[in-house]
């Protein structure tokens, strides 16, 4: 057999689910939609010594309206149900048009929205979306229930602010504010491969006109989704002209990402699509946002 | 370590009751426990797509699962479509339009495109490069897959 020997366990509640997390501490691994997990087992890059299944816990399996006019996903939901959900469409058009970038449609029948976010893969398109749309994650233990937004809970190559005995139950996203554009762009080799650099852009702009807040946020350049800081701070406060959208791309390039290079494309080339991806997805999040007033 | 767990699988509408091992993973379990070599194993790390089955209904890598969660479920394999004198509609147009060579890959695609021409009976030939991305042919080049699914669609269509 291809994976090492585990202990099983599928309870079919959070609440049991949490304790066996609790009793088993480092040992135990929860396994979602397993597209990831898996392949890690199968190649015994991963032993985990205890199993925790969450396929039958039915409470995680939802996706549900926001008080606040944002979408609350429950972290089992399939990515292939978010995919057609017309919700998301509707109130998190960035996730939407993410989805179908996501593996194949079979990974996806399978692969979760909160799986894929709780692994943190770098070249993983959901982290750097919910980082892009300021997304909060509930985190529940046996200890009890906390929030942690999304900027404060990738730390690292597949590393999250994730305690031993804590699960990833939910993630809410606000709905997108007003005279705000969305964009989200990725270039990988073959459709559907892990992209060799993707990135996710939210601007807002001011009553004049000019940008009042530029998020831009990257994938498959760092450890983990990267907010390009210098670029927004280029942007802020400036009327978005394709200048300073140019230039703003251009600084991402330089300054705040730091790729890396692989079989796949050299730091460079990286680099080069760092910029055009930038530009394009600025350009596009700005034109949604003026047509969207 | 031996915990074993013993669950009931629907397969291709036959219950079967077996005592499994968790790290099984699911194609194993149809090829080693049950005999049904149809579905066949390539990269056995979700790249290739050769293992896929339908769980109830949906198609998923069989190498991604461990059988022990297919408990309570209802699998479909390759098996579960045509026989030799009675080929289903998708098997008689890949052999048609040659939409195989060595055959290796064939059970997968047909799994993912019984569920795909179902929700989409009349895909354009953009929707079936995306339907059958998952999967991987080192022998036709693709060209005469995407023959044969149109072939398919337009056959169903038809009758």
């Amino acid at each position: 057999m291809k994976p090492a020997p585990f202990e099983y366990y599928a309870p079919t509640t959070v609440d049991e689910a949490v304790r066996r997390l609790a009793e088993h501490g480092w040992s135990a691994k929860v396994l979602a939609g397993g597209q990831s997990l898996i392949p890690m087992m199968n190649f015994r890059l991963a032993q985990p010594g205890v199993m925790v299944d969450l396929n039958n816990v039915s409470e995680l399996f939802y996706i549900k309206p926001g008080t606040d006019g944002g979408v609350r996903i429950g972290a089992m939901t399939r990515q292939r149900t978010v995919e057609k959900d017309p919700l998301v469409a509707e109130r998190a058009p960035m996730v939407h048009a993410a989805m179908p970038k996501i593996a194949y449609p079979q990974i996806r029948n399978r692969g979760t929205f909160g799986g894929s976010i709780a692994h943190a893969d770098p070249s993983g398109e959901l982290p750097a979306v919910a980082v892009a749309l300021d997304g909060r994650f509930k985190l529940r233990s046996k200890r009890g229930e906390r929030w942690v937004g999304a900027g404060d809970f990738f730390l690292g190559l597949f590393t999250t602010a994730l305690d031993v005995d804590e699960l990833l139950v939910e993630v809410a996203l606000p709905p997108v504010p007003p005279r705000s554009g969305w964009s989200f762009m990725e270039v990988a080799r073959r459709h559907h491969d892990f992209a060799l650099v993707g990135v996710c852009a939210l601007v807002t702009l001011n009553s004049g006109g000019a940008c009042d807040r530029a998020k831009l946020v990257y994938f498959s350049v760092g450890e983990g989704p990267v907010v390009a800081h210098q670029a927004a701070g280029l942007l802020e406060g400036q009327a978005p002209t394709a200048e300073l959208i140019r230039a703003a791309a251009e600084t991402a390039s330089k300054d705040d990402v730091d790729p890396q290079s692989d079989i796949n494309a050299s730091a460079d080339y990286r680099r080069h699509l760092a910029r055009v991806l930038g530009e394009r997805a600025l350009t596009e999040a700005f034109g949604r946002a003026r047509g969207g007033e | 370590m031996n915990d074993r767990h013993t669950i009931t699988v629907t397969v291709n509408g036959t219950p079967y009751e077996r005592s499994v091992e968790p790290r099984l993973l699911l194609s194993d379990f149809l090829r080693e426990d049950l005999g049904l070599t149809g579905t066949h194993t390539g990269c056995e790390h979700g790249v290739c797509g050769a293992c896929t089955v339908l769980l109830d209904g949906v198609s998923v890598r069989s190498c991604l699962m461990f059988a022990v969660q297919a408990d309570g479920h209802e699998v479909n394999t390759v098996e579960s479509l045509g026989t030799p004198d009675n080929l289903h509609p998708i098997q008689e147009a890949f052999r048609d339009a040659h939409g195989l060579q060595c055959g290796y890959c064939t059970p997968g695609f047909l799994m993912t495109l019984v569920p795909f021409l179902a929700e989409n009976p009349d895909p354009s030939e953009a929707e079936i490069r995306e339907g059958i991305s998952g999967n991987l042919c080192r022998c036709t080049g693709y060209q005469h897959i995407v023959d044969a699914v149109k072939l398919a669609a337009e056959r169903t269509r038809g009758s």
